[in-house]
């Protein structure tokens, strides 16, 4: 398998010294905090262009590694007698070597190497839709997020989808995490709201504002498009669903007309609406279970601004959850529990912008995530880590996605205004 | 998306309008899949006035009043509170009401888009609770006001500015029963 083709000494050297007429074959990822993460570079694939430009960028977005992403028309390094060159990949800075082979069929072989320890570190055989096109580009990112497991035991973020509300024609849309297949999910026509994901990333939920402001909770499946109108929620005003991990209940907020509180239902059987907050003039609001399913957090206007409280799933043992200072403090919205349960992500108000906030609850420790424009509505990926907000920091309101490890961000560009993204969970595992 | 983008929705709405808030309401399934049902068109709404009406006064007082009926009133920033300045406005509506005792009405409430998407249609719930209870503390029965609201999502006006937002943080006055014929009151 490993017959590659002789490698002139002196490209090896004029790469290694990345002159201007290389740089469309090397990209060292200099945006990343050289040295703290590990450089890894993609080793060109015959017959695997888009399975290695998939599996490539989708490592880049892990933000794990320091991608060096050699041009697939490059040459490969002289042969050595171990299975690569350990030593010419050690010499561009690389600290893991990824390399994909065609097999059989759909078949794809990919061994990622430790060039230090110089051997073989992970070898995956999977079957994946080689052209990477449309749906099967999902087999692909499996591939890539099986690659992330294997080398950090964390989850990836590359099999998975962002549902979002296009502000121009009010329904929600759906991108892949990498920006790809971006389609429509509500009918035309259908006015939306505060869409959110089943766990098991079947369905989703949203509010839909009817003509006469009445407003159902829709549940629709994602591969038929069947719609559902949650019982009991027509004809009355309803918004921010958000499922129970276990995907059996559903806690969202009613308008009513002593204030705005939040019920629970049993979305198995669509059944078995309760009234989980009281409070005659207080307002509760954007219910965001956490991963265990025990607690909820949710915005409450009990003491004059919104803010950000908790309590258990069942309305028991309400309390404040972000600390903030009365009178000095901005508005507090759209909170959204971590996946590992440690962090409470949310937006709040500064100088008259909203902007994303972490609130750790072990250390009970808040940090500012963004500074430069309105950023909103943040919602956590499945590895904990990345977050995907509303900015406008480059105009119009745009899907940014935010890694809180280094702080670098990516835009995810979508037709027009986007607003109140939800994450999903892995799809199709 | 293999959608049927015209009929799915028009399908959707007309369903979810048949149901009204009570538990033992059906669950509606609108496969996408098969071709849908024609969908059930409503009826048109009758003209609110009759062009052949012989009366053309009482038309024409019947459109006065609609249309002072549907004069809006605003408010601060974050804000519920009806302005001194907007009250001569709601008493006006509260004498309509008492006038025209078949007159049903729906109030909604709007913000401008700078707040929390979702805390504004919180906000225009509260903005449309304020005029009601307003109306109600004027004598008009409380099942004669329906409340909803649209949060940030009806800009009267697109601009984004102050006298914009100024103009979008209101309330709407629609007539939803009784007022093919009205009277001023006394």
């Amino acid at each position: 398998m490993r017959r590659l083709p002789l490698f002139a000494l002196a490209v090896a050297i004029a790469l290694g010294a990345a002159p201007a007429g290389a740089q469309d074959t090397v990209r060292v990822g200099i945006t990343y905090r050289p040295g703290v993460l590990p450089a890894l570079v993609v080793l060109p694939a015959p017959g695997l262009d888009s399975v290695r430009a998939i599996v490539g960028r989708d490592l880049d977005f892990s933000n794990r590694f320091e991608i060096i992403q050699l041009a697939q028309s490059a040459p490969a390094a002289p042969r050595t007698a171990t299975p690569i060159n350990y030593a010419f990949y050690r010499s561009l800075g690389a600290a893991l070597a990824l390399e994909l082979t065609a097999g059989p069929g759909e078949q794809v072989t990919t061994r990622l190497h430790d060039l230090g320890a110089e051997r073989m570190h992970t070898e995956l055989i999977r079957t994946v839709d080689k052209g990477g096109a449309g749906e099967g580009r999902m087999s692909v990112h499996r591939l890539s997020d099986d690659l992330i497991r294997a080398v950090t035991g964390q989850p990836g973020i590359a099999a998975t989808r962002i549902v979002f509300q296009n502000a121009n024609d009010k329904r929600i849309w759906r991108v892949d995490s990498d920006g790809a297949g971006l389609v429509p999910v509500s009918p035309a026509g259908v006015e939306t709201l505060s869409p959110v994901w089943s766990p098991d990333g079947m369905r989703v939920a949203y509010a839909h504002l009817t003509r006469e402001g009445t407003m159902p909770i829709v549940l629709q499946t994602m591969q038929t498009g069947t719609r559902t109108v949650v019982p009991t929620t027509a004809g009355t005003r309803n918004m921010t669903p958000a499922f129970s991990p276990d995907g059996t209940g559903m806690i969202f907020a009613r308008l009513g007309e002593p204030g705005v509180a939040l019920y629970s239902l049993n979305v198995r059987d669509l059944c078995c609406v309760e009234l989980l907050t009281g409070g005659r003039f207080a307002e509760n609001f954007s219910p965001a279970y956490s991963p265990d399913g025990r607690r909820v957090a949710f915005v409450s206007t009990r003491a004059g601004s919104q803010q950000i409280y908790v309590m258990a799933a069942d309305g028991t043992d309400q309390e404040l959850l972000v600390p903030y200072d009365f009178g000095d403090t901005g508005n507090s919205n759209a909170p959204d529990w971590s996946p590992d349960g440690a962090t409470i992500a949310f937006h709040r108000e500064v100088r008259g912008a909203p902007q994303i906030y972490t609130f750790d609850l072990a250390a009970r420790r808040q940090t500012p995530r963004t500074s430069t424009g309105r950023n909103e509505d943040p919602s956590w990926a499945p590895d904990g880590r990345h977050l995907v907000f509303i900015s406008d920091r480059t105009g119009r309101r745009q899907l940014w996605v935010l890694d809180t490890e280094t702080g670098v961000s990516r835009q995810i560009m979508t037709p027009a205004s986007a607003r109140l993204p939800a994450w999903s969970r892995p799809i199709g595992r | 998306m293999r959608r049927r983008p015209g009929l799915v929705p028009l399908a959707l709405i007309a369903l979810s309008a048949l149901g009204c808030g009570k538990k033992a309401e059906p669950v509606v399934d609108v496969p996408t899949s098969n071709p849908p049902a024609p969908a059930p068109v409503p009826p048109p709404p009758a003209p609110a006035t009759n062009p052949t009406d012989p009366n053309a006064e009482a038309a024409r007082v019947t459109a006065a009043v609609r249309a002072e009926l549907g004069n809006v009133i605003h408010f601060d920033y974050d804000q519920d509170a009806i302005k001194p300045e907007d009250r001569p406005i709601l008493d006006r509506k509260a004498a309509i009401l008492q006038a025209n005792a078949s007159l049903r009405i729906r109030i909604s409430g709007h913000a401008d888009d700078r707040g929390s998407d979702e805390y504004n249609l919180v906000l225009g719930n509260k903005r449309a609770l304020a005029a009601k209870r307003y109306l109600e503390s004027k004598g008009i029965a409380a099942s004669r006001i329906d409340v909803a609201s649209f949060g940030e999502e009806r800009p009267a006006d697109p601009g984004q500015n102050e006298t914009s937002w100024a103009m979008n943080r209101r309330d709407e006055f629609e007539i939803i029963a009784g007022g093919e014929r009205l009277v001023q009151p006394r």
